[in-house]
């Protein structure tokens, strides 16, 4: 109380040991609030720069709710007005961020954000650099408000960066001129996408060359202040350029520099370079050149003294494998694992688990590496990583043998870890019988180890022993006697525990009253696995938050699902000839769609099942790509980011078809208001009719949900269906448009015939609104199986012996519509010296051999 | 942002600790006690870097920190902050100390906490980095100084700072 009285106090002594006293003690949730406020307000008034400067501290560092209700209005006047002095704006803006921090509702956004863009321009540095902070925050929840600060931010930059040392004065710290400032609006940029306008872009890349430059010349002192100040520069300009990701030549530029500071002896830079470099990792541009500095991070790993940059080095590690370092990789982290700090070794283990699994070739080298961890660091394991391995041994019939052979081998060890011998328990009783006939390995030799375990285990693992025993009793009835003395015995019919009990006295009962053939069929070998994400890459995701496993991360695992045995689903009707191309197609760098304008005037959108006309996002990036690849393949993942994958399965036959969409949440939080929407133009609509149902409007994180869309070619058409996603992550409003790959070919016959007959209908064809021909340049390496692969995927069939000359591929079909049937036939003439092919289309429809070849073209 | 800013000695007592969010009497202490654990049983010349302190923040959460003779400085930032900058920063404001007291020590800290908190309030405020150049916070200082001596003095309290305590300095310019 005596305090408040200060603050209203004239003397500049006494009000100052009043704010200082409020602002060190006072909780946000004191009852005095209201006693302070009104001096705060009368100081603010007062145009004393002094009295304002402590009045702004006070609300800043309170920072409470009531606070922010009553001053929320006021601030931003002060901020923007004319006379106000450079000190008192500065305050300002660092007390409005902080009210917009507590309560962002309660600040009213209005004339003064374009004013207080153009602080960024202000003579005051001191002014310039609480702006940007400001700006920062406010323009990552509304980035169209404050678009207009990238170009000033970057010039501002430019100015920084190119001026002489000394010409800022006071604010070059170390000779480094105004470091703050820079990493602030470094900082604001990465708020944006790479600048649109090639002016302002050019600039900024001259700006970042700059900066990239600086770091290799002569240090102007040896103070490591000034290499400190520099360097901060340094990286936030190299987390810049990782952002926009847009710049392959700066962003190798910056994976060499970051190389240079992995050997650099400052241990600040060696952790800023591990942490910097884990990001670079994923992306594309660069990952490769983050590879080749393996062996420093590996060093890393084993020499340096300090855990947080070990830490680091693990997370790099994880970050720049792939198929070709995965082995030593994983060699390396085992190794690690041993002396590791135990703080660390539960992450590492999810880790070793998950890369071991992810870019497993030979299926025993994985089983080895799990079991390895298992022995290394078996109290680390966590339930998830051995249900997976389980899992996979269980999915993969060629390890089976292997997997059995090798934990017999491992439980040979007087003393192993519990997780061991449940993995073992487990995967001989399924698979014991792949060893038996080994002498060394006999059933009775089995059952014994596992026994000679049996005591020395928790009672869940106990549990786990019994139910391998009663399998055993399937498998080798040799034993069969045996195993009924042991659940026989005391220890187990009367054991005090009850789950303990249950098992003995009905395995005992089963044993002796059920005949070998329903013992078989009860204890018959575990059915695989459904598919799923893994359990323990979600264990991660958890523990590191989202964000951590990054894009790329799932975009690799994608890729390397055919080979980690997800099986690709195979086309289910005949009209869908199943296409060897596709895997080629998938991986190879899509072609650019045909053209065709994407519907974007709102006008012609009619919306299928909400009666909200809401905004579509434009198409998503790499839509078009993607919708290239599916022209020959009807499955695949139609679209992918970071929350969401778009996975499609299709069907067609005639003129009808069925498409299963399959939405997955990719985070761990739900999806809210969840909206898909399919968007056919006017034109489209009377040409291809489709039917669908609304799905569940909430997805649960990792969920994934299906929809399945009914399919009726009515007539020929060219455009594609729009699919419009729109749902609510945390907070945010998603919206996500990719178009849907139904395209005029799905709807092909494939129609064998003999040269001859084939000639006769190529005459009959002969009018020149019936043909259409197409010379375009190879996209792709020329090669006779994938083509010959794709004209079977577009749907025709490939007629051999017909065309006189062999290096022609020749096709025909009939495109199936519901109001007539149109016969179509292709020639494609491949000039492999010039790199060019020639296509050539005859069907008994204009439009439709027009769609066709610009289908068709796209795809060699 | 800054979530919190603390300076405790070799021995783990705290000299100022300053936090820009709220916390109870109690999570203070226990903050300061868990950072000390920290930051006291790291060699010297490992990184500056360190991540951990569950109590504030959690994962998002780095302990940047700087050891002067006989005081940590220990800034607890979020990762919107550069993590540079803010080892500049601690240089800045420890230079700036150095400035307003002349050879500046940990008495000074002691005997003067209102003036640190003063300075400390001229750079970061709210959380927020709010003036990086040296000059202009001396100045600042400087001008609250003059007004607070053309006002007649409240009350005269003479501080003996004690000779028992060995006055170290803790920067090494």
């Amino acid at each position: 109380m005596e305090a408040v009285n200060l603050l209203s106090s004239n003397r500049y002594t006494e009000k100052q040991i009043g704010y200082l006293f409020i602002s060190v003690l006072v909780n946000s949730n004191s009852e005095l609030i209201r006693l302070i406020n009104n001096a705060i307000k009368n100081d603010l008034a007062s145009r004393n720069p002094t009295f304002m400067g402590l009045a702004l501290h006070c609300i800043a560092n309170v920072g409470s709710r009531e606070m922010a209700e009553a001053f929320a209005g006021e601030i931003p006047k002060i901020l923007v007005a004319g006379d106000t002095m450079d000190s008192v704006k500065q305050s300002a803006a660092l007390c409005l961020l902080r009210l917009y921090r507590t309560s962002p509702d309660l600040v009213p956004m209005g004339d003064w954000t374009s004013r207080v863009v153009h602080l960024l321009n202000d003579q005051h540095l001191g002014v310039v650099t609480a702006a940007t902070s400001l700006i920062t925050t406010l323009a990552q929840k509304n980035p169209e408000e404050f678009k207009t600060s990238v170009s000033l931010a970057v010039s501002r930059l430019s100015r920084i960066v190119t001026s002489a040392s000394t010409d800022l004065q006071d604010y070059t710290y170390y000779f480094v001129p105004a470091p703050w400032l820079s990493v602030k609006l470094l900082r604001l940029l990465q708020c944006y996408p790479p600048p649109e306008d090639p002016a302002v872009r050019g600039r900024l890349t001259e700006c970042l060359e700059t900066i990239l430059n600086k770091a290799q010349e002569p240090p102007k002192s040896k103070k490591v202040q000034h290499s400190n100040a520099k360097n901060a520069v340094l990286f936030e300009a190299i987390s810049l350029i990782i952002h926009h990701d847009s710049e392959p030549n700066l962003l190798v530029r910056a994976c060499n520099q970051l190389g240079q500071f992995l050997q650099h002896r400052e241990t600040n830079l060696r952790y800023l370079a591990l942490e910097s470099m884990c990001t670079l990792a994923s992306s594309e541009f660069s990952h490769e050149a983050v590879k080749t500095h393996i062996e420093t991070v590996i060093n890393a790993l084993k020499t340096e003294r300090d855990v947080s940059v070990r830490q680091r080095a693990v997370d790099l590690l994880y970050a720049m494998c792939d198929r070709s370092n995965a082995q030593q990789i994983v060699a390396e982290m085992l190794s690690y694992l041993e002396t590791a700090d135990y703080s660390i070794r539960e992450e590492i283990v999810l880790k070793v688990a998950i890369l071991a699994e992810k870019y497993a070739v030979d299926y025993t080298w994985y089983v080895d590496t799990i079991l390895n961890l298992i022995r290394i660091a078996g109290d680390y394991v966590s339930e998830e990583v051995w249900y997976r391995v389980i899992q996979i041994v269980i999915n993969r019939d060629d390890v089976q043998g292997y997997a059995a052979k090798t934990v017999f081998e491992a439980l040979q060890a007087p003393a192993c870890h519990e997780n061991l011998v449940k993995v073992g328990g487990y995967i001989l009783g399924e698979f014991g019988n792949l060893i038996a006939g080994d002498p060394r390995s006999s059933p009775l030799i089995q059952f014994n180890l596992l026994h000679s375990k049996f005591h020395l285990c928790s009672v869940p693992t106990r549990a786990l022993l019994l139910s391998t025993y009663i399998k055993f009793v399937n498998l080798f009835p040799e034993v069969k006697t045996t195993i009924q003395d042991v659940l026989r015995s005391d220890s187990q019919l009367k054991n005090a525990d009850v789950e303990l009990q249950q098992r003995a006295v009905e395995y005992l009962r089963l044993s002796t009253v059920a005949s070998t053939d329903i013992l078989a069929t009860v204890l018959e070998e575990m059915p695989p696995f459904p598919e799923r994400e893994s359990s323990i890459l979600a264990k991660l995701k958890k523990k590191k938050g989202p964000n951590t496993v990054t894009d790329l991360e799932e975009a690799k695992r994608e890729r390397s699902a055919d080979v980690n045995g997800g099986p690709e689903p195979a086309p289910a009707s005949a009209a869908s000839t199943p296409s060897p191309s596709a895997d080629l197609l998938g991986l190879g760098a899509a072609p650019p769609a045909p053209a065709g304008p994407p519907p974007s005037s709102g006008g012609l959108l009619v919306d299928v099942f909400s009666d909200s006309p809401s905004a579509v996002a434009p198409l998503a990036p790499g839509s078009e790509d993607n919708f290239a690849r599916f022209v020959c393949k009807n499955n695949g993942v139609l679209f992918e980011n970071q929350l969401l994958q778009i996975g499609l399965k299709s069907e067609f036959r005639q003129n009808l078809g069925r498409m299963f969409i399959f939405y997955g949440n990719k985070t761990s939080t739900q999806f809210l208001n969840f909206t898909p929407t399919l968007i056919c133009s006017d034109d489209l609509q009377t040409n291809l009719s489709l039917q669908t149902k609304p799905v569940d409007p909430t997805v649960d994180g990792g969920a994934q949900v299906q929809q399945i869309v009914n399919i009726e070619c009515v007539c020929d058409f060219t455009e594609a269906p729009v699919l419009n996603i729109q749902f609510r992550y945390g907070g945010t409003f998603q919206n996500v448009s990719v178009k849907l790959p139904i395209t005029l070919n799905k709807f092909f016959q494939p129609t064998e015939m003999a040269s001859q007959d084939f000639f006769q209908r190529w005459k009959q064809l002969s009018s020149p609104q019936q043909e259409v021909q197409n010379i375009f340049k190879a996209k792709h390496p020329m090669d006779t199986e994938i083509t010959k692969a794709k004209i079977i995927g577009f749907g025709s069939a490939l007629l051999e012996d017909v065309d006189p000359n062999p290096a022609n591929f020749v096709g025909a079909g009939i495109i199936h519509t519901k109001t007539t049937q149109i016969g179509c036939l292709l020639r494609l003439e491949p000039n492999l010296q010039a790199q060019m092919y020639r296509l050539t289309l005859r069907t008994s429809k204009e439009t439709v051999s027009q769609r066709l070849c610009e289908l068709l073209s796209e795809q060699f | 942002m800054i979530k919190a800013i603390l300076i405790f000695n070799n021995h783990g007592k705290p000299r100022l600790s300053k936090f820009y969010q709220p916390y109870s009497e109690d999570t203070q202490q226990q903050i300061i006690r868990e950072t000390f654990h920290l930051v006291s049983k790291r060699d010297e010349n490992v990184c500056n870097f360190l991540e951990g302190g569950l109590l504030i923040g959690g994962s998002d959460n780095k302990l940047i920190y700087r050891h002067y003779a006989t005081l940590y400085f220990v800034f607890c930032v979020d990762s919107s902050e550069s993590e540079l900058g803010i080892l500049d920063l601690i240089q800045v404001f420890v230079e700036t100390l150095d400035k307003c007291f002349e050879n500046v020590c940990e008495l000074d800290l002691i005997f003067h906490v209102d003036k640190v908190h003063n300075i400390l309030a001229e750079m970061v405020m709210g959380g927020m980095v709010l003036e990086t150049n040296m000059n202009e916070i001396v100045t600042q200082i400087d001008a609250q100084n003059k007004l607070e001596k053309s006002e007649p003095p409240v009350m005269e309290v003479h501080l003996q700072k004690s000779t028992l305590l060995e006055r170290k300095r803790f920067l090494h310019l």
